[in-house]
């Protein structure tokens, strides 16, 4: 990693939350298969438990602080913004973050839109600038009911829109990853750039939520 | 939820009546994240051994059943041993060697 | 319109979309073809990827939320046909 300086810890978006119950004391059946298949991938010379170790690292140092400093990046420059608009992946480069392959879609709420993402065929996400996704991201409800009811799945997440924003839902079925832009909250016009991103939540960024009020 | 219609693949559920979505989260657990490093680094190009797709039709091949008991990292370690497999940089045989290894390991731990 | 079509195998067109009609919202470039990846062939050659948008109420004779609503979906160009007039 050749940005190791954007990985510190960064408490407002990192969440911690108990793992699921006796999954790393208990050798069930899939985490046997997992150590069969790593330890066999290390004999063979496919790969090294280094490999693994440090792709682990990487993925645990991503979390939405990485995305939050983009989003406050375009609130306060609205060159970097078109920048960031019409191509994602290269605006995330431009401030040092690693996206890797990812075909990054920066989209943005606007007064008049609101977008929120989804992916209804497997959970894709932008996992390189979020980290990996939340449960109830990948869960049937969520990706069966966002797409057909948008604005009731909002509003169980508390997120009401109101009737004269459309929303513009964004199924990931392919090659391109999306992350929401919310909009900048209102009193917050001196603010500086490390503060802005304080309030760009993880779920603002996949547009269950709005940003957090100044 | 069943899915009646025998056109429409069980994975694909968008606009499926479902019921109200729980916020819940977990910590992934470290074996869960070995998981996720194992498809990054098998699909990395300097290895190729595995495709995003490929990890994808192994899990949709899961019956519903399967599908919906089994937890997210129990589906990709399900699916990457298979495409591993049908791609025969595994055999079944060191495989159901290696997990009986494992297994002998992990009681003489106790 | 997205072809309504119900093949066996692994696509990435969603069921609810197939047989919609929508407008391209831009092509997203050329990729490899994942109903070829995901049975490890090469993909190639590489397919256009476009994002279609689609009013939610073409999609979903019921939609309950606004007529200006839409939802966008991204589709390799082999599941698009052309039609005659814009919407």
């Amino acid at each position: 990693m050749s940005h190791d300086h954007d990985h510190t810890e960064d408490h407002a978006h990192v969440h911690r939350y108990p793992p699921r119950p006796d999954q790393d004391d208990t050798l069930t059946y899939y985490r046997a298969m997992e150590a069969a298949v790593r330890e066999l991938l290390i004999d063979k010379g496919v790969l090294t438990a280094e490999d693994v170790r440090r792709q682990v690292e990487n993925m645990d140092g991503r979390n939405a602080g990485l995305g939050a400093k983009m989003v406050a990046r375009a609130w306060i420059d609205s060159a970097y913004k078109q920048r960031m608009l019409a191509n994602g992946s290269e605006a995330a480069e431009e401030i040092g973050l690693d996206v890797g392959p990812l075909k990054l879609v920066v989209v943005e709420n606007t007064p008049t839109v609101h977008n929120v993402i989804v992916c209804t065929l497997c959970s894709c996400y932008p996992r390189m600038l979020l980290g990996l996704p939340p449960d109830w991201y990948k869960s049937r409800n969520y990706r069966s009911r966002v797409v057909r009811e948008p604005r009731a799945v909002l509003a169980e997440f508390g997120t009401v829109i109101p009737d004269d924003v459309l929303i513009r839902v964004h199924d990931s079925t392919a090659d391109m990853r999306y992350l929401v832009a919310p909009r900048r909250p209102q009193g917050t016009e001196n603010w500086g750039e490390a503060e802005l991103a304080r309030l760009v939540t993880r779920d603002s960024m996949i547009g269950v939520a709005l940003a957090d009020p100044a | 939820m069943t899915n009646p219609d025998p056109l429409r693949a069980h994975h694909d559920m968008g606009g499926l009546p479902a019921g109200a979505v729980e916020p819940t989260e977990h910590d992934y657990a470290l074996w869960e994240k070995r998981v996720d490093a194992l498809m990054v680094l098998l699909g990395h190009k300097d290895r190729r051994l595995i495709t995003v797709d490929e990890l994808r039709r192994n899990i949709e091949s899961l019956g519903p059943e399967a599908y919906d008991k089994m937890s997210y990292y129990e589906r990709w370690i399900y699916a990457i041993t298979q495409v591993l497999l049908q791609r025969g940089v595994i055999t079944v045989d060191e495989l159901g060697r290696k997990i009986e290894a494992i297994r002998a390991r992990e009681t003489q731990r106790g | 319109m997205v072809r309504e079509a119900y093949p066996i195998g692994h696509v990435r067109t969603p069921y609810y979309i197939r047989g919609k009609h929508g407008v391209i919202e831009r092509l997203c470039g050329a990729f490899p073809n994942p109903e070829e990846l995901a049975y490890a062939r090469s993909g190639q050659p590489a397919q256009p990827l476009y994002r279609v948008r689609f009013l939610q109420r073409d999609v979903w004779p019921d939609y309950a939320g606004q007529p200006l609503d839409v939802v966008e979906v991204e589709i390799y160009q082999h599941w698009l046909e052309a039609e005659e007039h814009a919407r």
